[in-house]
C-alpha cells in the first residue's frame, strides 16, 4: 500500500495522511491510491505539510508498517532514545523498527 | 578568547533579523519550501529525520563559559534537554520547531554564536587543535590563524556557491590531532630556516565516498600571505571542481583528476596574480587578533604535586589528562562517551556544569574536540581533584580517552535522513562489551559512520565500521587500519559485512588478534601495520 507523509511546517514533527488531515501516528495512514500526487500538491500548497512523498507500507496484523527502516524510525522517533519517542512507556518499541 | 568587534556583531544581528523575516514569510506562504531551503541551511538549519535540526557553529571549537552555558540553555529552552557535539567541533540541537529557530539564533548573538556557513555549498567551521594554547608540543597557538581565516571566510561573496562544502583545520604541531589531512585544506603552523612562522599547505583531502590524504603543494607560505595564497586555492578549486557531479565536487577530486604538480602550478599562477591586487589584510589585523589568545594568568610556581590514592581518579588522570606546557597546569578532558551512552550527547545540566567548571577553573574557556569530548584546557593540578569529583557527580567522569570505548560515531540512521544504517547502537554495544577491556587494549580509535558521507571518520579509526543498506537490512563493513594522526592513512574494508550483533563479534576477533600478537608497547594500529590484514581476516571470516 502507499501511505503519505511529511513533516510539519512549524514544528517539523513527523506526520502521517489519515483521509482527513494529519497525524503524529503511523497506525492512523490510510491508502492514499491513485490520488497521492494531488493530495500532496493540495496539502503543501496549503502549508499543511512540508516536504512530503509516498511511502510503500503494508498492513500487518499490528497495524500499517512502513516497508523500509528509514520510515519505521521515523514513526517511532530514535530508538537509542524511546523515551522520546512516540511510544516511551514500551521498552520493547525498538524492535517494531527492526 | 576573540571578542566581537562591532563589525561581527552587527553582521550576526542583522543576519539574525534577516532570517526571522525569512522564517515569517515561508510560514505565511510568502517562500516555497524549494525557496526556503538555501535559506535555511545558510543558516544552519536543516530537516532531519524527525524534525529540524540546528548546527551552531563553534569556531574552531574554543567556547567562554557564558557561550556553553548558552548552549546548555537553549537544550532546555527550544530542544529536548540535550545538545549533540559533533565532528566539526559543532553542537547539533535535533529537535527544533522552525517558529522558534530565528529565537535560538537571536539568543546566540547575544554571546558571540551563530550558525552561519554550518551547512551548504560554503567554506564551513575552521577547526583546530583542541589543546591549542595549552598543549606543550605546539610552535604557536593556532587560533589567531583559524580566526583569520574565518572572518575572511565569513560571508566571503566569491566563495558562497562553491561546487561543494568547504572544510579547514588549522595545527600548529607536528602531533596532528584535527585530522589536518583529511580536510579539503589543512595548514600546519611551521618555522623556515630563518626562524620565521609561516603556513604549511596540504590540499584535497576528505573523507566520505573517496577518501583522500592532501598532499602538501606548499612547505611555507609567509604569514603575511595566508590570506592570499588560500584565496589562490579556493579560486582554483571554484573555477575548475565538478558542478555536474556531486559525487565529484569536492576538491581533492580536483587534485586528484589535475595531479598536485598542475593543481599546485594553477594556484601558484592564481597566487602571483592576486598578489598583484593587493587582497591581503594588513599584518595588523592578525596583530589585533593574537592577544586575544594570549595565555591565562597561570599562577608561577603551581604545585605539580598529585593525590592520586583514590584509584578511580588515579585512573581518570592517566586516562583523560594531557601535559601542559605551563608547570602545576594540566589539560583536562571529559569523555562524552559513558559506558553504554551515546557519543557526542549531553544533558542540559551536564552542559551547564561544565560552563560553571570552564569558568571556576580553566579561566573561563572549554573546548569542543572533533573527537566529540569537551576539553577544559587551563586546569592547576591543585583542582584538579575538586573538578574530578564534579564531573564524577555528574556521570562526565569515564576514563577512556582513546581507548576502544571513546568512540567516534555520527548520529546515523536514528536521526540522519541521508543515513543508512545506525551507528548508535553499534557504538553502544561496542562501549559495553569492552569496557571490561579496555585497560588491556590500551590505544584504539574506534569511528562509526552510518553511511559512506564518513561523518564518523571511518576512514580513519583503527578500526571502522560502516553502515549500508543491503535491501533495506542494516549491514556494517569493517575496516582496519586507518589514522588520522601525523601518521594519517585509511582504512583497508576487512571483506563482507556483518549484522548489527555479528560487527561486535567481528571487532572482539580483531582486538584478540593484536592481544595475541602485540609486541612491548604496540597499539593496536601498530600491530595491524607490522603484521598485515592476512592474520585478522583468517580470525575474522576463518
Amino acid at each position: 500500500m502507499k501511505i503519505l507523509t511529511g513533516n510539519d511546517l512549524k514544528t517539523g514533527a513527523v506526520i502521517w495522511w489519515d483521509g482527513q488531515g494529519w497525524s503524529l501516528h503511523v497506525e492512523d495512514a490510510v491508502e492514499a491510491g491513485d490520488h497521492a500526487a494531488e493530495i500532496l500538491a493540495r496539502e503543501e500548497a496549503a502549508r499543511h505539510v512540508n516536504s512530503s512523498y509516498v511511502v510503500d507500507a503494508e498492513q500487518t496484523p499490528e497495524g500499517i508498517r512502513p516497508n523500509h527502516i528509514k520510515e519505521r524510525i521515523r514513526a517511532l522517533g530514535p530508538t537509542v532514545r524511546l523515551d522520546l519517542s512516540l511510544k516511551p512507556a514500551e521498552p520493547d518499541a525498538g524492535n517494531w523498527v527492526i | 578568547m576573540y571578542k566581537y568587534d562591532s563589525y561581527d556583531q552587527a553582521m550576526v544581528d542583522t543576519r539574525v533579523e534577516e532570517f526571522r523575516d525569512q522564517t515569517r514569510r515561508r510560514i505565511d506562504g510568502t517562500l516555497a519550501e524549494e525557496q526556503f531551503r538555501p535559506l535555511r541551511l545558510q543558516n544552519g538549519l536543516y530537516l532531519q529525520l524527525h524534525a529540524y535540526m540546528l548546527r551552531v557553529a563553534v569556531p574552531y571549537g574554543t567556547l567562554s563559559s557564558a557561550q556553553m552555558r548558552m548552549l546548555g540553555d537553549i537544550a532546555d529552552k527550544y530542544d529536548r534537554g540535550y545538545g549533540h557535539f559533533t565532528t566539526r567541533q559543532n553542537i547539533q540541537y535535533n529537535w527544533i520547531k522552525l517558529e522558534e529557530a530565528p529565537d535560538i539564533l537571536a539568543d546566540l548573538a547575544t554571546v558571540e554564536m551563530h550558525a552561519i556557513q554550518t551547512s551548504g555549498n560554503c567554506i564551513r567551521n575552521i577547526s583546530s587543535d583542541q589543546y591549542a594554547g595549552a598543549a606543550k608540543d605546539e610552535l604557536v597557538d593556532p587560533r589567531p590563524y583559524a580566526e583569520l581565516l574565518r572572518q575572511w571566510s565569513s560571508f566571503h561573496p566569491e566563495f558562497l556557491a562553491l561546487p561543494r562544502k568547504f572544510k579547514i583545520a588549522v595545527i600548529a604541531s607536528d602531533t596532528d590531532r584535527a585530522a589536518m589531512r583529511l580536510h579539503d585544506i589543512g595548514i600546519q603552523m611551521v618555522k623556515n630556516d630563518k626562524g620565521e612562522i609561516g603556513c604549511a599547505f596540504y590540499v584535497g583531502g576528505g573523507m566520505g565516498r573517496t577518501p583522500m590524504i592532501a598532499p602538501l603543494i606548499n612547505p611555507f607560505v609567509p604569514l603575511d600571505q595566508l590570506i592570499t595564497y588560500s584565496e589562490a586555492c579556493l579560486r582554483v578549486y571554484n573555477r575548475y571542481g565538478r558542478r555536474d557531479n556531486k559525487y565529484k565536487a569536492r576538491i581533492k577530486i580536483l587534485v586528484h583528476e589535475l595531479g598536485k604538480e598542475e593543481y599546485t602550478r594553477q594556484v601558484e599562477e592564481e597566487f602571483a596574480h592576486l598578489l598583484t591586487q593587493g587582497i591581503e589584510p594588513p599584518l595588523a589585523e592578525l596583530e589585533r587578533i593574537i592577544p586575544y589568545f594570549a595565555d591565562p594568568a597561570f599562577e608561577a610556581g603551581a604545585s605539580d604535586d598529585l593525590d592520586l590514592s583514590d584509584p578511580d581518579f588515579a585512573l581518570w588522570v592517566k586516562n583523560n589528562t594531557v601535559a601542559h606546557k605551563q608547570a602545576g597546569y594540566v589539560i583536562a578532558v571529559v569523555s562524552l562517551k559513558p559506558v553504554g551512552g551515546i557519543p557526542g550527547d549531553a544533558s542540559a545540566d551536564q552542559i551547564r556544569l561544565m560552563a560553571d567548571i570552564a569558568r571556576d577553573y580553566s579561566f573561563d574557556e572549554c573546548r569542543v574536540t572533533h573527537a566529540q569530548n569537551i576539553v577544559f584546557p587551563h586546569v592547576k593540578k591543585a583542582d584538579l581533584y575538586t573538578l574530578w569529583q564534579k564531573l564524577d557527580a555528574a556521570d562526565l567522569s569515564t576514563a577512556n580517552l582513546d581507548s576502544i570505548g571513546d568512540i567516534i560515531a555520527c548520529p546515523g540512521l536514528d536521526y540522519c535522513s541521508l543515513a543508512n544504517a545506525r551507528s548508535i547502537p553499534v557504538a553502544q554495544k561496542i562501549s559495553e562489551r569492552f569496557a571490561p577491556k579496555q585497560e588491556q587494549i590500551g590505544e584504539l580509535k574506534l569511528k562509526i559512520s552510518g553511511c559512506i558521507n564518513a561523518c564518523g571518520h571511518h576512514h580513519a579509526g583503527h578500526i571502522g565500521i560502516l553502515g549500508v543498506d543491503r535491501k533495506g537490512i542494516e549491514n556494517y563493513q569493517l575496516l582496519l587500519g586507518g589514522s588520522e594522526g601525523a601518521d594519517t592513512s585509511l582504512g583497508q574494508i576487512t571483506g563482507p559485512g556483518f549484522s548489527e550483533d555479528g560487527i561486535v563479534d567481528a571487532v572482539e576477533k580483531a582486538t584478540n588478534v593484536y592481544l595475541a600478537n602485540k609486541e612491548g608497547d604496540e597499539r593496536f594500529l601498530d600491530t595491524y601495520r607490522r603484521i598485515g590484514m592476512a592474520p585478522f581476516k583468517e580470525a575474522i571470516y576463518g
